[in-house]
């Protein structure tokens, strides 16, 4: 059966695992790594070679009181910041659970071969990272990211690679996942997932299927993100009926490289670099006396837009900022920060031991997506009560468990993604040991998962795909960007449902089974789209401006309101509001509070 | 970047001569001329490029990801010499407004630019690319000095493109035998890090005739490598290895 005909569930042949997991990237590998170390029937589906996915970009670290740099640093500290960085809308559960068991964590990437950088003393090294503190806020900058040079994300992912071979996890490298499969009771049965390198299509069933396919920062036309974040993962759970949360929430990160949107790690900023405007003004001691360049990123990005608005940008265009890094002399430019220096002089042109960076704030992370637990099980919510989604799991970006809120602390997303992927697989593990039954679906439940397909390769004209996409990355970078302002969304929103209809009957030209990227592209396109419009919708409702949601219109947080997770369905495209959780296990909930850095 | 995005003034025009073929329509392939039209006030990548390109002909197959030369998917033979397009400036290899793009060399062609890697990686999986400890895992890291950590730079960084290995005669005349310098390169990280304890028997695993020795220095690998690597220097020092060896 291949991906170019018309396909009847009928026809389909079926594969079985005990466990599936979409996506191979950092939260995918790491949950697929415990299930295969259990001795589970484990499969990876990833749409690249496992090293080629997003996790490999991140650069300057994972965020962990591991007590090397500091060996009175403290877990509850680096909680109390991450609820702060979350501007009071992270789950406090899972970010008590996180930051925990964090150091767990990562001595076992350290164990697995992770080459991390070295203290004298032989210790991993930590550097310092935004909105960072010593004894809740009190002591000053801490230090407390764990760093490979700036090459954590390539480190750490080739580290779960390799794990993942010894430990003989089954991959399906450079299958594409269409979409969910749903029996009658609602309960998540497998994936359709065809090979894109022959096009031969299967139902591949599982009792357990974790999604763990990142983030999809190209709904925006300056990202740092890789080309394959198109939210496929958001795009099949809002599809199956599946809620998101916080959606509206989108960090755009200080320093992505002016025109390339490539990003320079805030790790720059740790090792002591800092920003300028036109008139070589460090402006940051303005906007946060204390934190100053290391202020939360999304008060920094938001000072940047300022000084650039405002007519204080660098350049002909008086159109970005400029990232000084030459004060720190060479050796420490070249040793902690090389991939900075390659990135710098291929995308920008310039050697940072010599020059300034030429930086934008540009799209980054996607803090919002599906609600799970903190065993990674789905949350669908039900007239306001929460739900448990049978057999389906989410880790790392594409999940909102949440430890990030309205803004993450860079270093987060990393050990989000290895504490949640490690979490997921361990819920996974011991509930197959309790005995999970293999559950079935009709053909019915199939052919459903199969429409979107099917569509598309029937279709005989209508839109380019390259074009939707240009149009829709146009709309979202303009209208739902750093500054929001009520009237520019609602015609964002409005553009958007005029695109709709095209979206969902594209028009794909090449009908190859073979290694067919067009179709690929079209699949993705239709998933971005699900994003752009969640995230527009739901920013428009969500009226305060709080974390790296900052609206014009509503320039005040609202906790009276708005202390709440955002949740959204695209069946009925209405927002509704769920709590935030206020009750860690070991220690008091942090508070809301005035949040200035 | 769309093509429509970019002002007349400032758009010239090049030709991508480029290898196509798709085996469930091509009796055999062909090199397909497309004229783009490309800005003129700035440089662009080879990568992007090939999206205008696409989105002139939009089945046209290459693998890409991060665009920014850490995710090693879009290795490529650049006007006969392997790279990575997304670290390309076309400013470097358009010659009299042409520039030939093919896929890596040595391996089979799966569509247009697209090469099946499964011998590149079987090779890979062949040295265990993979920490082997012995001794049990301590309750914080294991300690390692900044001396010994730093054996590994120029050999962790490695983003197994397959630029080096599909330049490598050697590799095009044994795939299956020659491991290639890429899958050398990691066997030397894992026994040059000092936490490994299994250099005996990743040593024991090359000792043959093919598998390392086939290495003759052309050093193809090292002039092709985007991330500056050295495979030959990283092949010599195991060689090195298995001489001194011996002696004891």
């Amino acid at each position: 059966m291949l991906v170019n005909e018309i396909i009847n569930a009928r026809d389909l042949p079926v594969m079985e695992f005990d466990g599936i997991i979409v996506g191979g990237g950092g939260a995918g590998m790491r949950a697929s790594l415990q299930l295969a170390e259990s001795g589970l029937n484990t499969a990876v589906i990833s749409k690249v070679f496992p090293t080629r996915s997003h996790t490999v970009s991140a650069q300057g670290g994972i965020t962990c009181a591991i007590q090397s740099d500091d060996p009175d640093d403290d877990w509850r500290w680096h909680m109390f910041d991450t609820v702060k960085g979350s501007d009071y809308i992270g789950d406090q559960e899972a970010i008590e659970y996180m930051c925990s068991e964090g150091p767990k964590a990562v001595f076992e990437l350290e164990h697995m071969g992770l080459p991390f950088s070295r203290t004298e003393e032989g210790r991993i090294y930590q550097r310092p990272f935004g909105g960072q503190s010593k004894d809740y806020g009190k002591g000053g900058q801490a230090t407390r990211t764990c760093a490979a040079a700036d090459r954590t994300g390539h480190s750490l992912l080739h580290t779960l690679y390799q794990a993942n071979l010894k430990a003989g996890t089954n991959f399906l490298n450079e299958w594409f996942a269409v979409d969910l499969v749903l029996n009658t009771d609602n309960a998540v049965v497998g994936v359709i997932a065809f090979k894109i390198e022959t096009g031969e299509i299967y139902y591949i069933k599982s009792k357990a299927t974790v999604l763990a396919t990142g983030g999809a920062g190209r709904i925006y036309a300056s990202t740092t993100n890789a080309l394959i974040n198109s939210g496929d993962g958001i795009g099949m759970a809002l599809r199956a009926g599946m809620p998101v949360q916080d959606i509206e929430m989108w960090q755009f990160h200080p320093t992505g490289i002016h025109g390339a949107g490539t990003l320079v790690t805030e790790g720059c900023r740790g090792e002591g670099g800092y920003l300028l405007n036109k008139d070589g003004e460090r402006f940051m001691e303005r906007y946060a006396p204390n934190s100053k360049d290391l202020a939360g990123r999304d008060v920094v990005a938001r000072s940047m837009a300022l000084e650039i608005l405002e007519g204080r940008g660098c350049g002909p265009n008086a159109d970005h900022i400029f990232l000084r890094l030459d004060h720190l002399g060479p050796e420490v430019v070249h040793k902690r920060l090389p991939g900075i220096t390659e990135l710098s002089k291929t995308f920008a042109g310039v050697d940072p031991a010599v020059q300034p960076i030429p930086v934008v704030p540009t799209c980054h992370y996607m803090m919002g997506g599906i609600p799970t637990n903190i065993n990674g099980q789905v949350i669908s919510v039900d007239n306001g009560k929460d739900k448990i989604v049978d057999g389906l799991f989410a880790a790392g970006e594409v999940a909102c468990v949440s430890v990030h809120g309205g803004n993450r602390l860079g270093g987060n997303s990393l050990l989000d993604l290895v504490v949640f992927g490690r979490a997921a697989g361990l819920y996974i593990e011991e509930s197959m040991k309790q005995g999970v039954e293999m559950k079935n679906a009709s053909y019915d439940d199939i052919d459903k998962a199969l429409t979107r397909l099917n569509k598309l390769n029937a279709s005989t004209e209508g839109e380019q795909v390259a074009v939707l996409k240009n149009k829709m990355q146009q709309n979202m970078q303009n209208n739902f960007g750093v500054f929001r302002r009520g009237d520019l969304m609602e015609k964002g929103i409005e553009e958007l449902a005029q695109t709709r209809g095209e979206v969902d009957s594209m028009f794909l030209k090449d009908k190859s089974a073979t290694f067919n990227t067009a179709r690929i592209e079209a699949l993705e396109m239709q998933n971005l789209f699900e994003v752009a419009e969640a995230t527009a919708i739901t920013a428009n409702e969500r009226k305060e401006s709080r974390g790296a949601h900052a609206r014009d219109d509503h320039p005040e947080r609202d906790d009276e309101n708005w202390l709440k997770h955002s949740i959204y369905y695209s069946e009925t495209k209405e927002v509704s509001k769920r709590d935030v959780n206020y009750r860690p296990k070991t220690v008091q909930a942090f508070q809301p509070m005035v949040r200035s850095y | 970047m769309s093509a429509a995005a970019i002002p007349v003034e400032q758009i010239k025009t090049i030709t991508m001569s480029i290898y196509r073929f798709d085996p469930s329509l091509d009796k055999k392939p062909y090199m397909q001329d497309l004229v783009i039209a490309i800005p003129t006030d700035k440089d662009i990548m080879v990568l992007d490029a090939l999206h205008l390109a696409k989105e002139q002909e939009p089945s046209l197959s290459y693998r890409r990801s991060c665009r920014e030369g850490v995710c090693g998917s879009d290795g490529m033979n650049i006007n006969g010499k392997n790279g990575l397009a997304c670290v390309t400036p076309l400013s470097e290899v358009l010659k009299r407004g042409k520039i030939t793009l093919r896929p890596m060399p040595g391996l089979p062609v799966v569509r247009d630019l697209i090469v099946d890697m499964k011998q590149f990686f079987d090779q890979l999986e062949k040295v265990k690319p993979y920490l082997i400890t012995k001794s049990d895992n301590p309750d914080i890291e294991r300690i390692q000095t900044p001396e010994d950590r730093e054996e590994l730079d120029g050999l962790y960084e490695c983003i197994l493109c397959g630029c080096c290995s599909t330049s490598c005669p050697s590799f095009w005349w044994n795939p299956d035998k020659f491991l290639g310098p890429a899958a050398l390169l990691q066997s030397w990280r894992f026994i040059a890090d000092t936490r490994d304890e299994a250099t005996e028997e990743r040593l024991d695993d090359l000792e043959d005739a093919f598998s390392l020795y086939r290495c003759h220095g052309i050093m193809n690998c090292v002039s092709v490598c985007p991330k500056g690597l050295n495979p030959t220097e990283a092949i010599s020092n195991i060689r090195n290895k298995l001489l001194t060896r011996e002696k004891n």
